[in-house]
């Protein structure tokens, strides 16, 4: 017994030498700036004078204090992305403190207890959007089962030369406000030539008839897409020698854009999926949803410049930086593909057999014929799930069967990653059924510009309430035809691609429209966690939840100090 | 007189209720819209046309303001109408709206109650309809419809049809019973910005059934085409 007590109080001893010497303080200020691109400039926000602001890095085991100075003459705050943490220190002012008042420090406090590839941002009205922004690299406590020579973060984000509060009364003024691309008389003759007069009208009575349109794939435009805070013609560059194992660590650090990367002439190998490694895989494109994290490892054998091209989603522009080996080169920049259309696939009809079109005589919703009955007629079979995810439909020959906006690989042949190829590195310890579902209907109303879960702005609503220790699957289940990138703080979210414990671990989950996927979700982390569409609009106009997670009894929540 | 009192009672429940679900976090935002704000010739009896319309407000509940009129060239304004409503959302696409409308020209003059819907309507059109009854007893009603056709992303055309309709005969007013009036427009616009197109047109005025033998009597046209130009912005 005494031994015992001898051997604790030593282990002890190193332990708080090991956290003594593990400790790091970073400070982080908050202030007003000028930037622009284009020769025009104006004042925006930024971190340490930068936008983005700077690399944060931590590692694994590391206590971390972060003093958060605002200098600015309004709150803000930074939320820690996909960052496991007390909950008083995730930085979203409403839910975990109140936030940083003008000429206030705030300092975080917390332990580091896991590794990868994050980021950090406000969670404070629009300010993400103006350049509250950073990137966050974890090293690991152990060996990484991969091996790099050079790393790199790659910042993807979307600038914009109008005030976020601006670009916000436009789309509620006018949803169509950036869509530049919609039908036109132009379009449609070209349609009738193409699929001929009958098929045409029918397509545009359909559309017409939901009030909706396939051109509908992004909300704001008018984005200077940049990479590390450099814009396409700037060309941020990372430096290679021939052979080298290059570690990109691509974050998406937009407001509202989608990416499709790639780097013609290299196969990217995903190692990486928000800070987790998967079993890897080669692809030679991937989708980057709003607020993922995916890092890859590329391995240019030539002496010659590679571009990393990530055009946006709805093709408006692309943002571009090269991997090259001496600075001032340039590789080739490919050409824009065209902007996808959806299709009716992507709204959840024409699958299966179902019902041509809406429902006649339904009540008046966002969505005619969208409702959870027509979706539970397209729910597959759960090992199909993660395909689903991924949106490669299984068994959809026929065009207007498949997705419109499904990414299709630039290169003939081209691997494109899908969720239903990401494979967790480790089997989850913990893994085993749900204890209970929670389903959440993404909703919204696209004309008036509001976005709801299951038909209620955050406003509106109550918490969401778990159980401290409970398993909980949330099956997201897209009403709208926009895609949501879902993302839940304080806890991870076990994208169900049908691999049980090689689930990935994700913080962010993209629900394509007209879709469902399902995430399992261990309630580890108790205290008040925002979870909501990390689409910055879509979330300040109600696309959000409170999640509360309890304990039993009066249980004492985890502090920053512990 | 008792039909006027119903109806201010039902706009002040309407009024009261929508307060209570005013949302406290979400910003309110403001929008003003000049959807015609032209010139019309039509034959040596030309004229300035307005019809504008703004709100304050959140998703759910709005104030609204419309206002539309006409002053001939050379003379005062022989048209005008302004109406204050409170709006509510009631479905993804359309809002209920009450409130209260006066017509300081022509005389005599009138206040109205209304009650209408406006909304977007399947197949993208976008409806106004409304009915008025005035402080003299008077109901009527009118319905607008216009659609937005683009030729390409910037050049819009844009047909429009109102009818007006009226349930009685107010003789002061040289209107008749049943359907007034029909207007339909067809207007060409080009988005320079989305808040700033100029525009050039066509619209022709038709008066129908009693109100036409009112206007024949008083030997006033019944059959008023005209060319418009004008600029339709908003912010």
């Amino acid at each position: 017994m005494p031994q015992q007590i001898c051997t604790l109080a030593i282990a002890s001893l190193f332990m708080l030498a090991a956290c003594g010497a593990n400790a790091g303080t970073y400070d982080l200020t908050v202030d007003k700036m000028r930037m622009g691109f284009k020769g025009r400039e104006r004042m925006t926000m930024a971190i340490n004078g930068q936008i983005p602001g700077p690399v944060l890095r931590f590692t694994e085991g590391e206590d971390v204090t972060i003093n958060v100075t605002n200098k600015m003459d309004k709150d803000t705050s930074i939320h820690w992305h996909g960052i496991l943490l007390p909950y008083t220190q995730d930085g979203v002012p409403g839910i975990s403190f109140p936030g940083i008042k003008p000429g206030e420090t705030f300092t975080y406090q917390f332990r580091i207890k896991q590794a990868g590839t994050y980021w950090y941002h406000s969670h404070s009205g629009l300010q993400e959007q103006e350049g509250i922004y950073g990137p966050i690299v974890i090293t690991p406590a152990k060996r990484e089962p991969y091996k790099y020579d050079r790393d790199y973060v790659v910042m993807l984000s979307d600038w914009t030369d109008e005030k976020p509060e601006a670009i916000l009364g436009h789309l509620k003024k006018n949803s169509d406000y950036y869509n530049y691309a919609q039908r036109t008389v132009g379009t449609f003759f070209k349609d009738v030539s193409e699929k001929g007069l009958g098929p045409t009208l029918k397509d545009r009575a359909e559309w017409g008839k939901m009030r909706m349109t396939p051109t509908d794939i992004s909300d704001v435009s008018g984005y200077t897409f940049l990479v590390n805070g450099k814009s396409a013609a700037q060309n941020w560059t990372g430096l290679f020698k021939p052979g080298e194992r290059v570690r990109l660590r691509l974050i998406n650090g937009s407001a509202m854009s989608y990416f499709d990367v790639r780097i013609p002439g290299l196969k990217m190998t995903v190692v990486q999926a928000d800070g987790n490694n998967v079993q890897p895989i080669k692809v030679d494109e991937l989708r980057i949803a709003t607020a993922e994290t995916y890092d890859v490892i590329v391995q240019p054998e030539q002496e010659k410049p590679f571009t990393i091209f990530a055009e946006a989603l709805d093709r408006t522009g692309y943002a571009r930086a090269t991997l090259a080996p001496a600075e001032g080169m340039s590789g080739e920049i490919p050409p824009l593909r065209p902007r996808p259309q959806l299709t009716m696939a992507d709204m959840g009809m024409d699958m299966g057999g179902m019902d041509h079109g809406p429902t006649p005589g339904k009540k008046e919703k966002a969505m005619p014929g969208m409702d959870h009955g027509s979706l539970a007629g397209m729910d597959m079979p759960k090992k199909d799930h993660g395909s689903m995810a991924g949106m490669d439909m299984p068994g959809m020959d026929k065009p207007d069967m498949q997705s419109g906006i499904a990414l299709k690989a630039a290169k003939k042949g081209g691997k494109v990653l899908v969720y239903g190829d990401l494979k967790a590195m480790a089997p989850y310890a913990d893994y085993r059924a749900p204890d209970r579902e929670i389903e959440m209907k993404l909703t919204g109303n696209m004309q008036r510009y509001f976005w709801s879960i299951d038909g209620k702005k955050f406003s509106d609503a109550e918490p969401i309430r778990l159980k401290y220790g409970e398993r909980v699957r949330f099956t997201f289940v897209n009403e709208t035809m926009m895609s949501h990138p879902m993302h839940l703080h304080g806890m991870w979210m076990q994208l169900d691609v049908g691999k049980k414990k090689f689930n990935p671990l994700k913080h962010v989950v993209n629900v394509p429209p007209g879709q469902s996927l399902s995430v399992d979700v261990p309630a580890d982390a108790m205290g008040e966690w925002a979870f909501h569409c990390h689409l910055l609009y879509h979330m300040m106009t109600g696309m959000m939840r409170k999640v509360i997670v309890e304990g039993p009894v009066a249980a004492n929540i985890e502090t920053g100090h512990e | 007189m008792n039909r006027r009192a119903g109806a201010i009672a039902v706009i002040f429940c309407l009024l009261t209720n929508g307060a209570d679900a005013m949302e406290e976090h979400e910003p309110n935002f403001f929008f003003f819209q000049a959807d015609r704000f032209e010139y019309r010739a039509q034959d040596g009896d030309d004229s300035l046309n307005w019809d504008a319309q703004g709100w304050y407000g959140g998703d759910t509940d709005k104030l609204w303001l419309k206002t539309e009129g006409e002053k001939r060239i050379g003379s005062n304004v022989d048209k005008a109408e302004v109406q204050l409503l409170y709006s509510r959302l009631m479905t993804d696409f359309f809002d209920v709206q009450a409130g209260v409308r006066y017509d300081p020209e022509p005389h005599p003059r009138r206040s109205y109650a209304v009650l209408g819907i406006q909304g977007l309507a399947p197949y993208y059109f976008e409806t106004d309809a409304a009915l008025f009854l005035s402080n003299k007893g008077e109901l009527s009603a009118r319905f607008m419809a216009e659609y937005e056709l683009l030729l390409t992303q910037r050049l819009i055309l844009q047909p429009a049809l109102e009818v007006n309709l009226s349930a009685e005969e107010v003789k002061e007013r040289g209107i008749g019973p049943g359907v007034n009036d029909i207007e339909l427009g067809l207007r060409l616009r080009y988005e320079i910005r989305r808040e700033f197109a100029p525009y050039i047109g066509v619209n022709w005025e038709r008066k129908l059934g009693q109100t036409a033998d009112i206007a024949r009597a008083e030997s006033e046209e019944i059959d008023v085409p005209s060319f418009v130009a004008g600029i339709r912005f908003w912010f």
